[in-house]
């Protein structure tokens, strides 16, 4: 069992609890493989996403804001939050809380103080800062397939906010792949709409708009199709596949921390990738297991 | 005994509205030492002067307050009233109680007595002016041109023509700009070329001007009137004057994949080149960095095959000295390139190109002897989207203002296109077409009515390869957002128009102020357009903001019309208000300790050192020394000076003190 040597918070939001489950639990056994203890944000509750914002923008700020509260109040400094949505809803409130007036009605409404200093990270800089360093040494099973990076509308964007990555053509991700294996595609549609929130009521729309992206990621030769936001893979997986207008099999889409979890040899249930729509084979995309390897043990308290 | 004037204006309603005149002129006539004041209407028309200098010659006035406007406004006609009237101009002060009092306050009984306290202050200052000569300069009718573009041309031209001599100071190793890269010009569609390439000619031919080409202006101090010059020539390490411009070297030289940069990159050039064939001096340049003599030590083919010996291997960089009237700045612009669109694919895609290198493609002298073929494989599109405003009119990329030119040249780029490919199909996102101007509109018109240009109004969101083709991805904001995607063979970027690389670096050297985007900044918008804020230094052409070449031409015209003006005195006047080093009897000679302090802030270099010597001619002290010629009179080393040995003439320590005095005092 890996040492448990460093504590970052984490808030899984409500998909990570839900529909992305294998979302969470890749991230904890990758968290756990490498010496790190993820801690929930205690008593935490729905960030507002979508619906909040555009109904009540009071509502908006103080649902992430006591998430926030929270956190600090549990000692937490670094947050990671998993889900591109989530994210997204935080690191917007955060910025909101800038401004002094904002702040002081914030606060009123979650009667809570809300401190300075805690930051807020997406998947991807979560596994810059915490993974990537020592990843090198733990890599068993190298990627020979070829990845696209699907990044999506929400861990870019709005540039102004989170300065995280090029916004028109993102990297970060990329970089992390194509220290797996063989490499990642060039293509156009690493920040393309994928359909989002308009699965249940346009299907049809979001249909057309993954199928696209996953038949472009095809297309150019990619073998599976990584993410790191829940609504991005249950569009691709499930909308994506079924109107690609392709003949070629359906490509497994999967989340960063599935792919790196494969990497350093996490097994199925650790990685959770029996939980697709369309299977994943990791015979089909990195080496082989070595043998004789001790497994990193899954944390079960958490 | 003083005897002081106060003349207390209404400016109409400006300053009456807020301020009882009346009685501000009425408690100032009780201030002691004051003759007379009165207060009128409009004291800067014709009866108000005369009412200055009338109670000059009845009182005898030792000085004089006008309190009306802001001094900027018009302190040079109350002392020139002054001075008719047998005062001398510099004792007359302005008290500004319209933009410091009237403007800025509710009418009250406080309003009234600030424009009074404003009043008070400036009487005791007055008491303290004595009469100043201007100072005289003499006029150095030498005009410094830099920038070589159609601006530069123009300027040079106007003011050789008048009979001055001009310096013409080109960066590059050929003369021409901007405009000896276009193809055809809008709105008549005629040849770039043969419009500007007599003219480049003429200016190379022109006994009164001389052609500094590959050079720079290295720096530059002085003043109106007696500007000194720095000028670096640049080592061709060819002999210009016994070169005939032959062009064997061009063509045997064995460096030959660099990057043409005349024809935008889309073709090679040698490393020993002449930038295209009309260039004036048509005289090649090694480009050092590439020439493989300067790399490997080995080589030298161009001078083997020289048949007169032109080539020179050793010649140095070489520095000119001198001096000169006025400059006139035509630096140019420059354009963004397609890597500064990630959404277009960050330059990366060779199908999309930016205006510049359309117009090379576009013109009769270019790498396709002027048919449309696209760069990736020589093929002939059928299908150009053009993107105008790609980076202007766009904050978020930086670049908030109208590029002004892309408009009407992307138009033009569509129907060049139409003419030579007839089944061609141009497409056209834009935001807005401005096409204002003489025949402007009519021609974007005939663009879409006659060639069939299809304008889409709305903006691109991404370009990308798929198949060898170019998906342009956008919206059609007239039919409410609806998303368009053309299949395109090219893609042609009207990318914003920029300041010319070291814009910021020349202003700084030259003392002209820029603005964000390090444009030269006219002093005044409307009145001063082609004027810096820097007396003697002229602006014309694109250097300023966007400019097409009408624009430019007639702004060269003007800056020219303005050098020709000052060139038609023999002599400057100067404002005597310039800061000196104080003198006492020896010893101490002056309480200047010889710090130099002042020295190192005087943004003029106008403050030097001076030895002060005894009889036998031994120094025994160094003080500082300023030189009247040179000083500005922003009195920086004032207010720097540890022993309070420099003053400045008409804001001395005591007369300062004195306005703070009064200004206390109720």
């Amino acid at each position: 069992m890996s040492e448990i040597n460093k504590r970052v918070g984490f808030y899984p939001g409500c998909s990570l609890n839900g529909t992305a489950s294998e979302y969470k639990t890749s991230v904890l056994s990758l968290a756990n493989a490498f010496g790190i203890e993820l801690e929930e944000v205690p008593d935490w509750n729905c960030c507002g996403a979508t619906a909040a914002h555009n109904l009540n923008k009071n509502l908006s700020l103080a649902l992430p804001a006591r998430v926030l509260a929270n956190a600090a109040e549990a000692g937490m400094k670094d947050i990671l939050v998993p889900c591109a949505s989530c994210y997204n809803r935080l690191a917007l409130t955060l910025h909101a809380l800038q401004d002094e007036s904002v702040r002081a009605e914030v606060e009123a409404l979650i009667a809570k103080p809300l401190d300075a200093g805690i930051r807020v990270m997406n998947m991807i800089q979560f596994v810059q800062e915490y993974i990537q360093p020592h990843l090198d040494e733990k890599i068993q099973r190298p990627f020979f397939a070829k990845t696209a990076c699907y990044y999506g509308c929400l861990l870019v964007r709005p540039h102004e906010v989170l300065h995280f990555d090029r916004t028109e053509d993102p990297q970060s991700m990329d970089e992390v792949m194509q220290t797996l294996g063989v490499g990642t595609i060039d293509w156009p549609y690493k920040t393309e709409c994928c359909g989002a929130g308009l699965t249940m009521s346009r299907t049809d729309l979001v249909s057309k708009l993954s199928g696209n992206i996953v038949a472009d990621a095809a297309e150019r030769g990619a073998q599976a199709i990584v993410v790191a936001c829940p609504m991005c893979h249950a569009n691709l997986d499930m909308r994506g596949q079924q109107s690609s207008g392709k003949d070629t099999a359906p490509i497994p889409i999967l989340y960063l921390s599935q792919a790196l979890g494969m990497a350093i040899g996490l097994d199925e249930k650790q990685t959770g990738i029996g939980h697709h729509l369309t299977p994943v084979k990791p015979e089909l995309l990195c080496a082989k297991q070595p043998e004789q390897i001790v497994q990193p043990e899954f944390k079960k308290e958490v | 005994m003083a005897r002081i004037g106060v003349f207390v204006c209404h400016c109409g309603e400006n300053i009456a509205a807020t301020v009882d005149c009346g009685k501000v002129a009425l408690q100032a006539s009780k201030l002691p030492g004051v003759a007379v004041a009165i207060d009128y209407k409009y004291m800067c028309s014709d009866p108000g002067q005369t009412k200055i200098k009338e109670a000059i010659k009845e009182h005898n006035l030792t000085g004089v307050v006008v309190s009306a406007c802001s001094p900027r406004m018009h302190e040079g006609t109350f002392r020139k009233a002054c001075s008719e009237a047998g005062l001398n101009a510099y004792l007359c002060e302005m008290a500004n109680i319209r933009e410091q009092c009237s403007w800025v306050h509710e009418k009250s009984e406080q309003t009234t007595q600030k424009a009074y306290e404003l009043v008070r202050t400036l009487v005791e200052k007055v008491k303290l002016n004595h009469p100043l000569d201007p100072i005289k300069v003499p006029v150095n009718k030498t005009a410094v041109v830099i920038g070589g573009g159609v601006a530069g041309i123009q300027a040079s031209l106007d003011i050789a023509n008048a009979g001055h001599h001009v310096v013409l100071v080109e960066r590059e190793p050929s003369i021409g700009g901007h405009m000896s890269q276009l193809s055809e010009t809008f709105p008549t569609l005629d040849c770039s070329q043969c419009i500007l390439t007599p003219r480049m000619v003429e200016v190379a031919q022109h006994p009164n001007i001389t052609l500094y080409s590959y050079s720079e202006v290295e720096a530059v101090d002085g003043f109106i009137g007696n500007f000194n010059v720095t000028i670096r020539r640049k080592a061709r390490y060819v002999d210009e004057k016994t070169c005939t411009g032959c062009g064997t070297c061009t063509t045997k030289c064995p460096t030959k994949d660099i990057p043409n940069e005349f024809e935008q990159n889309l073709t090679t050039r040698r490393a020993i080149y002449v930038p295209f064939p009309q260039a004036v001096p048509n005289k090649p340049v090694i480009d050092r960095e590439h020439c493989r003599y300067f790399n490997t030590g080995k080589c030298k083919v161009c001078q083997a095959v020289c048949p007169i010996d032109a080539i020179h291997f050793d010649q140095e960089d070489e520095r000119i000295q001198l001096n000169a009237g006025a400059i006139v700045l035509a630096t140019g612009f420059d354009i963004k390139r397609t890597d500064f669109f990630p959404e277009y694919g960050y330059g990366k895609y060779p199908d999309v190109i930016d205006g510049l290198q359309f117009e090379r493609l576009a013109s009769a002298s270019g790498p396709t002897q002027g048919e449309i073929r696209r760069p990736s494989d020589g093929q002939i599109p059928k299908t150009i989207v053009f993107v105008a405003c790609s980076g202007s009119r766009d904050a978020a990329k930086g670049i908030p203002y109208c590029s002004k030119i892309c408009c009407m040249y992307t138009a033009k780029h569509t129907m060049l296109y139409k003419h030579k490919v007839h089944d061609g199909i141009p497409y056209v996102f834009y935001m807005d077409i401005r096409a204002a101007g003489k025949n402007y509109d009519e021609f974007t018109r005939r663009a879409i009515e006659e060639d069939g240009a299809r304008y889409i109004r709305g903006r691109v969101s991404t370009i990308f390869e798929e198949k060898g083709q170019l998906i342009v991805r956008g919206a059609d904001t007239l039919l409410g957002g609806r998303p368009v995607e053309i299949k395109a063979d090219m893609v042609v970027l009207a990318t914003a128009a920029i300041a010319n690389t070291g814009a910021a670096t020349l202003a700084q050297t030259l003392h002209v102020s820029y603005d964000a985007y390090h444009f030269f900044s006219e002093a005044h918008p409307k009145l001063k357009p082609v004027e810096t804020n820097t007396a003697g230094i002229f602006l014309a052409g694109a250097c300023q903001a966007p400019k097409d070449i009408p624009e430019s031409v007639a702004a060269a015209s003007g800056a020219a019309a303005k050098v020709i003006g000052l060139f038609s005195n023999n002599e400057l006047t100067r404002d005597p208000l310039v800061a000196s080093v104080k003198r006492t009897p020896a010893p101490p000679f002056s309480t200047c300790m010889g710090c130099m302090m002042c020295v190192s802030v005087c943004p003029y270099q106008a403050i030097g050192q001076e030895e002060i010597r005894d009889r036998q001619g031994k120094v025994i002290k160094v003080i500082a020394y300023i030189n009247p010629g040179l000083c500005q009179g922003c009195g920086t080393c004032v207010s720097v000076c540890k022993s309070k040995s420099i003053d400045l003439e008409g804001y001395s320590n005591l007369q300062l003190l004195a306005e703070v005095e009064a200004s206390l005092h109720s």
